[in-house]
């Protein structure tokens, strides 16, 4: 996979994050998910189901115990596209 | 923030969420005075939040089987199911679940919380991978993280999207489970069972399937959503829950794959805990032959299900797409719930409260239980009370 391709992955999360949480406030690779967007359990799991079908993977949700910020949740994906 | 400081914050959410001091949640019973009536504060209620499907909670049979254990046995069997916790009852109620299921292997376990986490956890570990459904019980998700397993999640019933999640598993199938449930306890759905066992057949890998709130409930004989789809034979592992229909506490596993036994020494929730009371034990045996024998009650909770569904659905709320025991009036905000769970109470109606992120999609929830042991009345009660609300509330 590309360099523009982990961009490509960056630039949804970020557009998907910011209609998920109404915010106005810019997100960020280093925002927090959860301190900063107030992002609850379940929308971030749901979150994930739509992850998978955008690019066809397959994300465990116990993957995501390491993901605080934004970047890592990018870095996550990408690490599991450029496997599959 | 530290550690006690982040409970707090917590701890303020919460309160948030319930003002004025409302004490929706763990709410204080004071007297328990039938299947149906219970004393709180200084209000006699009609129970509209228990699990009793059955309303067994008072069945002589099983009041006197606990009497006559307590005398014989004692109070506790004061360890673990490995050691010196496995008297004749346990033995003899595995196999009356084995017997009532026609499967050759049971296990008991001491809660049903601990039936899914050890079950889950001892049939899958870290690289093999379970397949749930995104509304399942805290048990399960607990189990699966337990388990180490890699967790998918797939939208709520929707087989179409489960087939898309087992396709790209690949050549990880062999090595995964699908988790169901019979009947979902936040909107008292069911799942679509032949539709997934025909793609755990057709992609090969296994199937658990929880009847905590469809056993006693569903089917001829009560044994859940595999007998009334008539497909117990093809479901591999069946969990449950006595704290429902068997009105006591307690869980169970029965499967046909001999491999079960081998979980009473690999699963942690099974071994390091201690096994359940022979009072507990022995209300339950006595339960599950009521149970099995219950076509009557469960002819009597149908009717009592359809006629408060009805009678909602008249009303004007929202509620889940099927009628059953479990009828969940679906409200947008957690206000509108706090509202007619609390108004429901001053009429007598005690009845729980779901409020986000527990309630699916953002929702609330104001979940009624219906039993057996309800009457035309009472039930005619609730509906009528849900009714006179609609308006205050919208």
């Amino acid at each position: 996979m590309t360099e523009s391709n982990y961009d490509e992955i960056m630039q949804l999360l970020c557009d998907r994050l910011s209609s998920l949480t109404n915010s106005n406030a810019q997100i960020t690779p280093e925002t927090n998910l959860i301190s900063q967007l107030s992002i609850d359990s379940i929308k971030l799991l749901n979150l994930i189901m739509e992850i998978e079908d955008t690019f066809d993977v397959s994300i465990p949700i116990n993957a995501l115990t390491d993901v605080q910020t934004v970047r890592e949740l990018v870095d996550l994906v990408y690490k599991i596209k450029t496997a599959s | 923030m530290n550690l006690l400081e982040k409970i707090d914050a917590a701890a303020a959410a919460r309160i948030a969420l319930l003002p004025n001091g409302v004490g929706a949640f763990g709410i204080p019973i004071e007297e328990v005075y039938s299947a149906t009536e219970a004393r709180i504060g200084d209000r006699r209620v009609l129970l509209l939040g228990t699990n009793n499907y059955l309303g067994l909670t008072f069945a002589p049979e099983c009041i006197q089987a606990a009497h006559d254990a307590i005398d014989k046995e004692g109070t506790g069997t004061t360890g673990s199911r490995m050691a010196n916790g496995s008297y004749f009852g346990h033995r003899a109620l595995e196999r009356e679940f084995a017997d009532f299921y026609q499967c050759s292997s049971s296990i008991v376990f001491t809660t049903g919380y601990q039936a899914n986490l050890g079950t889950i956890s001892g049939l899958v570990g870290p690289g093999d991978t379970v397949l749930i459904d995104g509304d399942s019980h805290a048990s399960i998700y607990d189990g699966c993280i337990l388990s180490g397993a890699d967790i998918i999640r797939f939208k709520h019933n929707d087989t179409a999207d489960m087939e898309k999640r087992l396709r790209r598993l690949g050549n990880r199938i062999e090595t995964t489970l699908i988790i169901a449930e019979g009947i979902y306890s936040m909107l008292g759905d069911q799942a679509p069972l032949a539709e997934i066992v025909r793609l755990k057949n057709q992609y090969g890998c296994l199937l658990l399937l929880d009847e905590a709130h469809s056993l006693g409930v569903l089917g001829e004989t009560g044994q859940g959503l595999v007998e009334k789809t008539g497909l117990l034979q093809e479901v591999d592992f069946i969990t449950g829950t006595f704290s429902k229909s068997l009105c006591s506490i307690g869980g169970f596993c029965v499967s046909n794959h001999p491999q079960l036994e081998q979980l009473r020494y690999i699963s942690h929730p099974y071994i390091f805990t201690a096994s359940p009371s022979p009072a507990t034990i022995a209300s339950t045996r006595a339960a599950l032959e009521l149970l099995r024998n219950g076509s009557h009650l469960r002819k009597q909770l149908w009717n009592n299900c359809t006629q408060l569904y009805s009678a909602l659905k008249e009303a004007g709320y929202e509620l889940g797409p099927d009628p059953g025991p479990v009828i969940a009036a679906v409200v947008d905000t957690p206000q509108q719930a706090l509202l007619l769970w609390q108004r429901l109470l001053e009429h007598n109606i005690y009845v729980n409260l779901i409020l986000p992120p527990a309630a699916p999609e953002g929702k609330s929830l104001v979940r009624c239980s219906v039993n057996a042991a309800h009457t035309r009345d009472q039930i005619q009660h609730v509906g009528d009370t849900f009714t006179k609300l609609f308006k205050e509330i919208n």
